[in-house]
């Protein structure tokens, strides 16, 4: 049985180790708000933090999930105003919003580890994830206005 | 607190762990004024017409809160927040205290719920605001009338009703009981606010709706909908479309733990319209299971007819089919003498191949089919077209099917054919009314879209010693949506012939379209623009040819081909369609697809000084009955990589109700133009799609999208004229305007899409 943390809850789980963290949170945990959009870990759309570094859910094994500290885009902040959220809301970046869930938890590891990000660290950092309806001309200027705040 | 509804007999019943959709599970009889009036034209000749009784969509709870039923499926438009905008000004509601709910589907009831085609606003626009206007009337009736004043003295502002002679005041929650029970306005009693007295239609900045719960994790998606007890299934598809099981081996997935059950889903017969494709069904208690069970699922395929469908042998014939004659749609003058009296004759063939819509949401849907009845929570675009599959398929009066639609985590048209839910429905039944999730992944989804047509467009010009066209003939060799229909169906329908091909507006004498046919090998469906995506690419493209070849700057040689300003009928270009609007309030108006020409290109600077292997392009477009031209600015390097640094986009669809999402929906048209210019494909080998996820099937990243786009929106005031469409739009210019960039950049013309690695060559 593998013990761990989601959004500073205590989970347990002894079912099939192959089992994707993305499915665990879904299926069994029923928190929706990470999204499935490939299953290869192409478009982004299940990033999560894994001990605070963003990670791809649907490539998270539940396997190795014994001691590893979750935090999903329900946890990212106790209010939902965590910087980035604040900046996705104010410049209305979402279009069907099925990504941003992704594409913040991705942008929030960023500035955490570059708080002032170049245009080239935003394309870096964010090129893994895709939307469809393309709103990238707003997510970087998300990632800038929040960038400072975080 | 309870709300008192304007609407009786309403019964909300929550979604177990989901969202509390509005169920509303008796039919209230619209009993004011008959509203619908008999038009063959644009909303009244939609399926289920329009309804414009507040009764039906608006309601007030006694602590004020107004709850909106929105009519029409959220699938990153913004329609849930453009709705509330219109509504919340006639009403004059304060728009933070809208509650906006989805409607189920219940066409009868609510009207044309399908969204597609661009028509959310451009139908609805004048609707809502007689719903808004409507209940504040009912509102002010009743603040007079418990004052003993005329209604005269009265007016409603900012959630009130206020009597300024007496400066009394009345809150809408404290008015909505008494509100509900008067009767509604007739139409023509209405008073319309005039368009400066607007306090949220036209603004700018308004927020999203939906915005919390999107950057939140907790706005739910079709995907997102939990049952109690629910289990997951996934199907293993005829990898060839009419293809079917031979033999199944379920002995391996049966033995993966969770696994509950193997049903085999027969597929229809050929045309195949929406129905499910048939397959193995795997169902499990969670995704992961399922997916697992699948994999070891042993199937021998029976290929069938299409077993032998090869996209780029397909491509060949297309063009040998476009060297002939074929189906004349539309012949003006004589061009066959035009061309051969013609001192040059140009000509050039353009290719675009299949694609798929790949919404990041991959089509799901959750039913619970029992025998009282039909329950669907899912992210469809036309929830009618489900509910009447169910009721025939389950035998079950239409009532007892429920269809709830929650956010569409994208469309694209792909979501406007419910397949998927109605496999989700048959798995609940063979459950015994356990619900069922069905999931495509994103496999599926690459497998079996309703792909965006493969298509052959030929034109051929003549001009005169000065270089100016004095014949055009286009031929446009594609499969038909029309084929998931009817069998045989070879040529391109009005519908889509109507899409950039016969409604070309240039100025030139001798005009032919023709629509050599074309058979369809899969399951061919709307893709956001549709047909407007391979005419506009080739006539776009082959104008600025056509310059090219008078030696003519490119954008004033398009403003010659498109000739003075005239009001076109659709009638003299053959134009069978328009959109389904009538043609009088529609003609094809060239001046202003010149206004947005000369607006893209003053804004792009057109004409300025670029950076060596820089260039740009422009095309421009009329569709959906809206204008739009684009001014890409492409960066060719010398080993052949693209950059796009910037992209100028001028859009005309008349007023603009919600100017954040018109310019949201247009920088996103560029980035998906750009998308299928650069990198989309689909293509067959024996039948079967040869991509299946984000690796092969590319779409353009960030890292790949525009540096910047420039969004300008012209006529934004005009409230008095009809709508044009704003979804789809805003992409059919995009891949010319580019390819016409990299040809000023660096002297390549690129007729084949996707561009791919065609610039390294």
């Amino acid at each position: 049985m593998s013990m761990f943390t989601i959004n500073g809850k205590t989970h347990t789980f002894n079912g099939d180790a192959e089992t994707p963290l993305l499915w665990y949170l879904r299926d069994i945990a029923g928190m929706t708000g990470t999204k499935f959009g490939c299953g290869l870990a192409l478009c982004g759309a299940c990033t999560v933090h894994v001990d605070g570094s963003a990670t791809r859910a649907c490539q998270t094994r539940m396997g190795g999930i014994e001691g590893r500290a979750i935090t999903t885009i329900e946890g990212l902040s106790p209010d939902g105003m965590h910087p980035v959220q604040v900046a996705w809301r104010e410049l209305n970046v979402a279009q069907c919003g099925y990504c941003q869930g992704g594409q913040i938890m991705q942008a929030a590891s960023l500035l955490k580890e570059k708080p002032n990000p170049s245009d080239a660290d935003i394309n870096a950092a964010m090129s893994g994830n895709i939307c469809r309806c393309g709103t990238y001309p707003r997510i970087r200027a998300a990632i800038r206005r929040a960038a400072g705040r975080a | 607190m309870r709300p008192h509804q304007l609407v009786s007999n309403v019964s909300r019943r929550a979604v177990v762990l989901g969202l509390a959709a509005g169920s509303f599970a008796l039919s209230v009889r619209a009993g004011g004024p008959a509203i619908a009036q008999a038009k063959s034209f644009g909303a009244d000749a939609m399926p289920g017409g329009i309804k414009d009784d507040p009764r039906i969509f608006v309601s007030i709870a006694e602590d004020g809160t107004v709850t909106l039923l929105c009519n029409r499926a959220e699938m990153g438009q913004g329609v849930r927040t453009s709705w509330a905008m219109v509504v919340a000004d006639e009403l004059e509601a304060d728009l933070a205290r809208i509650n906006v709910v989805q409607a189920p589907g219940d066409q009868a009831r609510y009207g044309n719920q399908n969204t597609d085609g661009s028509r959310s606003m451009r139908h609805h626009f004048m609707p809502l605001r007689r719903i808004g206007a409507a209940a504040r009337h009912m509102l002010e009736e009743e603040a007079a009338a418990r004052w003993r004043v005329p209604i005269s003295e009265v007016a409603a502002e900012n959630h009130a009703v206020l009597h300024r002679a007496s400066g009394r005041r009345l809150e809408f929650g404290a008015l909505a009981r008494g509100a509900s029970a008067r009767a509604v306005p007739a139409r023509d009693a209405l008073a319309l606010k005039a368009p400066e007295q607007f306090r949220y239609i036209g603004r700018a900045g308004i927020a999203l709706v939906d915005s919390r719960g999107i950057t939140t994790g907790t706005a739910t998606y079709g995907i997102d909908a939990r049952l109690e007890g629910m289990a997951f299934a996934v199907i293993a598809r005829p990898p060839v479309y009419g293809g079917k099981a031979k033999s199944v081996d379920t002995a391996a997935a049966l033995r993966v733990p969770g696994v509950l059950k193997i049903v085999p889903i027969d597929g229809a017969a050929l045309p195949s319209a929406f129905q499910p494709l048939g397959g193995i069904a795997v169902i499990a208690e969670n995704t992961f299971a399922a997916i697992k069970g699948r994999e070891n699922l042993k199937i021998e395929w029976d290929n069938g007819a299409n077993g032998s469908y090869d996209s780029a042998q397909f491509r060949a014939a297309m063009e040998v089919a476009a060297e002939k004659p074929g189906k004349v749609v539309r012949d003006n003058g004589n061009v066959a003498a035009a061309l051969a009296g013609a001192a040059r004759r140009i000509e050039a063939t353009y290719y675009i191949p299949h694609l798929a819509q790949a919404p990041m949401e991959p089509p799901t849907a959750t039913a619970r089919v029992t025998r009282d009845g039909c329950e669907m929570w899912c992210s469809v675009q036309n929830p009618e077209a489900i509910r009447t599959d169910l009721a025939k398929r389950f035998n079950l009066p239409a009532e007892k099917v429920n269809v709830n639609t929650l956010l569409l985590g994208g469309g694209f048209g792909r979501k406007s054919k419910p397949d998927f839910a109605s496999e989700a429905a048959i798995l609940s039944h063979a459950m015994d009314g356990r619900p069922v999730k069905l999931t495509f992944t994103r496999e599926d989804d690459i497998h079996h879209s309703f792909f965006h047509t493969a298509s052959v467009e030929r034109l051929e010009a003549g001009l005169d010693q000065r270089g100016r066209p004095v014949a055009w003939l286009h031929r446009t060799v594609a499969p038909t949506i029309g084929s998931i229909f009817a069998p045989n169906a070879r040529n391109e329908g009005a519908f889509e012939l109507a899409m950039g091909a016969v409604d070309m507006p240039f100025a030139i004498p001798n005009v032919r379209v023709e629509n050599p046919e074309a058979e369809a090998h899969t399951r061919i469906g709307w893709f956001r623009s549709v047909s407007n995506i391979p005419h506009a690419f080739a006539v776009q493209s082959f104008a600025a040819e056509l310059a090219a070849a008078a030696s003519r700057d490119p954008k004033d040689y398009l403003l010659e081909l498109i000739g003075p300003d005239r009001l076109i009928d659709a009638a003299a270009m053959s134009d069978g369609w328009l959109y389904g609007e009538d043609p009088k309030l529609y003609p094809f108006d060239t001046g202003r697809l010149r206004q947005v020409i000369e607006k893209a290109a003053a804004e792009a600077g057109w004409g300025r000084r670029l950076p060596e292997r820089h260039g740009l392009g422009i095309a421009a477009h009329r569709s959906f009955v809206s204008y739009t031209a684009v001014v890409v600015e492409a960066a060719v390097d010398a080993d052949g990589s693209l950059r796009i640094p910037r992209v100028d986009i001028a859009f005309d669809c008349g007023a603009v109700v919600n100017p954040d999402r018109v310019r949201a929906q247009l920088e996103g048209a560029v980035v998906q133009g750009v998308s299928l210019a650069t990198l989309g494909e689909i293509s067959f080998k024996a039948g079967q799609v040869e991509q299946s996820n984000f690796h092969d099937y590319e779409v353009t990243r960030i890292d790949a999208a525009p540096a910047e786009i420039r969004t300008h929106l012209l006529n934004m005031g005009g409230f008095d004229k009809p709508l044009g469409g704003v979804g789809e739009p805003g992409l059919p210019p995009v891949a010319p305007a580019l390819v016409n960039a990299i040809h000023a950049a660096c002297g390549k013309r690129i007729r084949v899409l996707p561009i791919r690695q065609q610039l390294r060559g």
